[in-house]
């Protein structure tokens, strides 16, 4: 069912992965740029698994999407500090240049997307669901030939847009790619995006014509991933066209 | 690596969570129920939903909603362990076990080793026989008193909860006997064959 090259027999090992670097993205996000010696190479939209040791032996695992392109030396992880989250606390709190965690990977293959997928590519992201999603948008830049892509971008508030200048430079470097963010609680004065919640609309003006056949990606929190994805089906898009990936609690049973 | 090294400034939290009987190796508690699904949720009619058993080209036996609720149901508390690495402690379910379908269908025996689940959407996942047998797999409607919600995989899901959570495949329409293993979906995509938490068999290879 699943024709895919990173479906392969070999054995997924721990490895041991340095922090190079740590970017603060938002007030609740950071990006950790790791070093994984003798990484064997990843598509954009595959995630790693990492491991945490305590001194009694007590682990904490955890997977976060790779944001990195594979052409990019080091491994992006975009992480959002949990109020209740032991894993991301720590590595928003604790973790320094220079330390080392577990880390193996790369995992999943099925939300991934090069251009051998195929074109346009549709992307839908709500808060940090934009991490694999800008491994694909920062993996289609560096191809020469890559065909129209659009992400429609979903934040509670300006300030808590991740990769915001990364992205507007991207869409003032290559008119074929639509950066669209919808802000949903606080808009600033003289702001041009939309400034609700996604709706049947917004994605009816965002989004490519159904007959164009993009290749839709939605990563966000589960109410967000089935709002969209609910839509993007009423609105004559192929469900089997629609990759999707949701985190969170869905907010009832 | 044999021994995982000493993750510097991470302080241990063993207090905080369930006894190790309780918590497949990499798992954690949590009180929220989360969905992971590959594509958009289908949304399926009682009058509409039907279940097969079938062996190579045969049917074996279908069940439509009213003849699959008139089937001895039973409830089933039990913990719950996705390769995400959540686990959902005391969940409670409610369907008809394997062995229950089998004898519906006049069958004293599983007429092959495994098992191919097709679910709605084209989503598969492939189980052992022995994987589902002796009340270890059932398919279940009901979900802590209430019909399973669409987006949790109702009408009815695959429920087989000793193995990681994506076996208990959403939206089921048609179990497939062969006898031989092949791999479904996820299997097919780098992850484990069976796919058991205790013995962390999370991808292929583990």
């Amino acid at each position: 069912m699943i024709d895919d090259p990173t479906a392969s027999a070999r054995r997924l090992g721990w490895q041991l992965a340095e922090v190079r670097d740590i970017v603060v993205e938002t007030p609740r996000v950071k990006t950790f740029l790791m070093r994984v010696a003798g990484w064997p190479g990843h598509l954009p939209g595959q995630h790693v698994d990492i491991r945490l040791t305590a001194d009694d032996g007590y682990q904490a695992q955890r997977s976060y999407s790779i944001a990195s392109p594979p052409e990019d030396e080091l491994i992006a992880l975009t992480v959002v500090r949990l109020d209740d989250g032991e894993v991301s606390a720590y590595l928003h709190g604790e973790l320094r240049r220079g330390d080392h965690f577990e880390l193996r990977g790369p995992i999943g293959g099925y939300f991934v997307w090069s251009l051998s997928v195929g074109t346009p590519l549709q992307l839908i992201g709500g808060g940090s669901g934009v991490a694999p999603l800008m491994a694909m948008l920062r993996h289609r830049e560096r191809r020469d030939e890559h065909g129209a892509a659009m992400l429609l971008y979903s934040s509670r508030s300006v300030e808590e847009i991740i990769y915001r200048e990364e992205f507007e430079a991207m869409a003032r470097r290559d008119r074929d790619v639509r950066i669209i963010n919808t802000v949903t609680s606080r808009q600033p004065d003289g702001w041009r995006g939309y400034g609700r919640r996604i709706d049947k609309a917004m994605l009816a003006e965002s989004c490519f014509p159904p007959k164009a056949s993009p290749r839709s990606f939605i990563c966000g929190p589960t109410p967000f991933v089935e709002n969209a994805a609910t839509l993007l089906v009423e609105l004559g898009h192929d469900p089997l066209s629609i990759k999707t990936e949701r985190f969170g609690p869905t907010g009832s049973t | 690596m044999a021994e995982s090294p000493v993750t510097r400034g991470f302080r241990s939290n063993r207090q905080g969570q369930a006894p190790s009987n309780r918590l497949p190796p990499g798992q954690y508690v949590t009180r929220d129920f989360p969905v992971l699904s590959a594509g958009p949720t289908p949304h399926i009619r009682l009058d509409d939903w039907s279940l097969t058993l079938q062996y190579e080209g045969t049917v074996l036996d279908s069940w439509n909603w009213t003849q699959f609720e008139a089937l001895p149901q039973v409830s089933i508390t039990t913990d719950i362990h996705c390769v995400t690495k959540w686990s959902k402690l005391d969940t409670i379910w409610e369907g008809v076990t394997f062995d229950e379908l089998l004898r519906a269908a006049g069958l004293r025996e599983a007429p092959a080793p495994y098992v191919m689940a097709h679910c709605e959407g084209g989503y598969t996942t492939n189980l052992a026989v022995d994987d589902l047998l002796d009340g270890k797999g059932a398919v279940v409607t009901r979900y802590a008193g209430s019909p399973i919600e669409p987006v949790h995989g109702g009408p009815a899901r695959f429920f087989v909860p000793h193995l990681y959570f994506w076996k208990s495949a959403k939206w089921l329409r048609r179990l497939s006997f062969m006898e031989t293993n092949k791999a479904g979906f996820w299997e097919s995509a780098g992850y484990h064959i069976r796919g058991d938490p205790w013995k962390e068999e999370r991808y292929d290879g583990d």
